[in-house]
């Protein structure tokens, strides 16, 4: 039975787990290879949890629905509305410092999350979405269900990390760091810096929104109190600032290292008297926050330092002497 | 017309102040040290709960009690910048941005810890509001925060334009570089800024909490129309901060008043998302400000 129970603890653990990796993934684009701050990380989460909510359930009539979608074209639907929230903060923010995007990405999240909790026929406010569904429901049945789940999570993770991998290595990926690391010199090679960083920004919301929809079919009900959005945005940037920004290996084992930190204090505070429980959750809070500065001076490069890869040249007769 | 005056334009000029104090500070440090210091609103709800400690002690009017938050402020701001943000300035401004991320959450979990989450008020009872010319009824309150708003915005610009601490502080704001090598003393102007910024930030926030109550995230949630604010004004000019808090209060606030018809022109509850929208379309059209701040 105790056994039993701490595989089923394992398996929840491991499923947000995977969702904090593809947050994380998603931030190494923006951050890790694009230099760009996003403070709202969780309003796109939160768009991409709605969307694909209300594109996956039964008709109800308390909030906008009905289509009945199956769960992956929910997913992409995430994808794309999170990053057209993405596209539109970027196309005004990018031209101007970094400390720019981030106040404004703030604001999106901000206007997001009045918009669900005000917008009672799209997202029955408060009340929240109920009876979302799971991807590949039939497969298994009560808590062995989250077994199946925890096997659908880590495969969207392992194909936004190939491809996200792939992206880091190719010409596109290239020219990213180089903004990143030298604006100035990357525009004097001949790069369109705006629309590397939109891409960038978009294709970054576009992962956060796929993470939040995943959390939607994983607790199969959601509503705006459920997560405290500053908490998720700043998980989510410790975790990529201690796992190695710039690094996709560094992003997951980085989210699954402090994650697992997070939860496992959990268990231990969940213990204390009530008094004491509640308090503190606010010494874990403040021990992360105090963790993200030691992080930021002494381990910026991160569990796993970013690499670049070698520049290879095409095999086309003798290399030139340099 | 005198009700519109009495419940839409003193509570927004009162909301006014309360962002214009904020957003000095946050004006003054963008300006000065470069980067956008997120951990500026849990500065004010840390300033708020010092006085509400001092209130639990001392009997008096909460506003006489404003300096032990602004010793608590200041204190904390020159503490986090030595400890946190210094040691980063060699790097990209994005670090010191991040970092105050991080700050605020510490700002705040340290609220929560030492004074909990719930709301708290300094007095309880209604105070009678004050009635002038028979028709104009104005809270007592909203006339101490407009007129210590006032008198502090005519100090500010005394200690700017007439100082040689305030001077050095514009020069720097307007060329790093050059204020530099003239000699200037950078640290004298940085701990400057930490200072006035920060008591500025407790004087915000006790108002911010006598108008409504204190919770950890009060200043959290003023940080969007303060960082608007400072753009408004244009980065680096704290009075133009200052009209830029008061054009956002009064932009926020009125764009509930049933200017056509009978409804509100946009949903009360929506305020926070007009302040939002006057930054997006700063930052499109005059993203130097309404009175030519630096674009950095």
């Amino acid at each position: 039975m105790e056994l039993t129970g701490l595989f089923f603890y394992l398996v929840s653990l491991l499923i947000l787990g995977g969702i904090y990796a593809l947050l994380c993934l998603a931030l190494n684009i923006q951050w890790g290879m694009g230099g760009l701050f996003n403070a709202g990380i969780a309003g796109f989460y939160g768009v991409g949890a709605y969307s694909s909510a209300i594109l996956t359930t039964a008709a109800s009539s308390r909030h906008l629905g009905g289509y009945g979608l199956p769960v992956p074209l929910g997913l992409v639907g995430a994808a794309i509305l999170a990053g057209l929230a993405g596209w539109a903060v970027a196309k005004i923010c990018v031209r101007l410092k970094s400390d720019y995007l981030a106040m404004a990405s703030i604001g999106i999240a901000e206007i997001l999350r009045l918009v669900i909790v005000n917008e009672d026929w799209l997202t029955n406010g408060s009340l929240g979405v109920s009876r979302i569904p799971r991807p590949l429901g039939d497969l298994a049945t009560g808590r062995m269900s989250d077994v199946v789940f925890l096997g659908f999570v880590w495969l969207v993770v392992l194909l936004v990390f190939v491809a996200s991998s792939r992206l880091y290595d190719s010409p596109w990926g290239r020219s990213l760091r180089a903004i990143r690391d030298n604006e100035t010199s990357a525009a004097a090679a001949g790069k369109n810096i705006e629309k590397f960083r939109i891409q960038t920004f978009v294709i970054g919301c576009a992962v956060m929104g796929i993470a939040g929809g995943l959390s939607a079919h994983y607790f199969r009900f959601l509503s705006p109190t459920a997560t405290d959005p500053l908490l998720v945005t700043f998980l989510v940037w410790v975790m990529l600032m201690a796992g190695g920004s710039g690094n996709n290996k560094g992003a997951i084992l980085g989210a699954l290292a402090i994650w697992t930190l997070w939860s496992v204090t959990e268990i231990f505070t969940n213990r204390l008297p009530p008094e004491w429980a509640t308090r503190s959750s606010f010494i874990r809070m403040l021990l992360v926050g105090l963790l993200l500065q030691v992080v930021l001076q002494r381990f910026r490069a991160g569990l796993i330092p970013e690499k670049s890869p070698p520049v290879r040249f095409k095999e086309e007769g003798p290399e030139p002497d340099r | 017309m005198i009700e519109f005056i009495n419940f839409y334009l003193f509570p927004a000029l009162t909301i006014g102040s309360i962002y214009a104090l904020g957003a000095v500070g946050i004006s003054m440090i963008f300006g000065i040290l470069r980067f956008a210091h997120f951990a500026h609103g849990d500065l004010m709800t840390l300033g708020t709960y010092g006085i509400l400690a001092a209130a639990a002690i001392l009997p008096v009017n909460p506003l006489l009690l404003i300096p032990f938050g602004m010793v608590l402020t200041i204190v904390s701001a020159l503490l986090v910048d030595r400890l946190f943000y210094q040691p980063l300035r060699a790097l990209p401004t994005i670090y010191t941005v991040i970092s105050s991320f991080g700050i605020a959450l510490v700002f705040r979990s340290l609220v929560q810890l030492i004074w909990g989450s719930e709301n708290q008020v300094f007095s309880t009872g209604v105070k009678p509001p004050l009635v002038l010319f028979d028709t104009i009824r104005v809270s007592v309150l909203h006339l101490q925060a407009i007129v210590a708003t006032a008198i502090i915005a005519v100090l500010l610009h005394f200690f700017l334009s007439r100082t040689r601490t305030g001077r050095s502080m514009r020069a720097v704001a307007d060329d790093p570089e050059l204020a530099e090598v003239s000699g200037l003393d950078t640290a004298k102007v940085v701990r400057w800024t930490w200072i006035i910024g920060a008591a500025l930030a407790a004087i915000a926030g006790a108002f911010a909490a006598l108008n409504t109550s204190a919770h950890p995230n009060l200043g959290w949630n003023l940080l969007l129309p303060m960082f608007a604010a400072a753009i408004l004004g244009g980065i680096g000019k704290p009075m133009g901060a200052m009209a830029g808090g008061f054009l956002i209060g009064l932009a926020e606030e009125l764009s509930s008043y049933h200017w056509i018809g009978d409804d509100a022109l946009i949903s009360p509850s929506y305020k926070t998302a007009v302040a939002f929208i006057c930054m997006i379309a700063l930052l499109i059209f005059r993203p130097q400000g309404l009175f030519k701040g630096r674009l950095l």
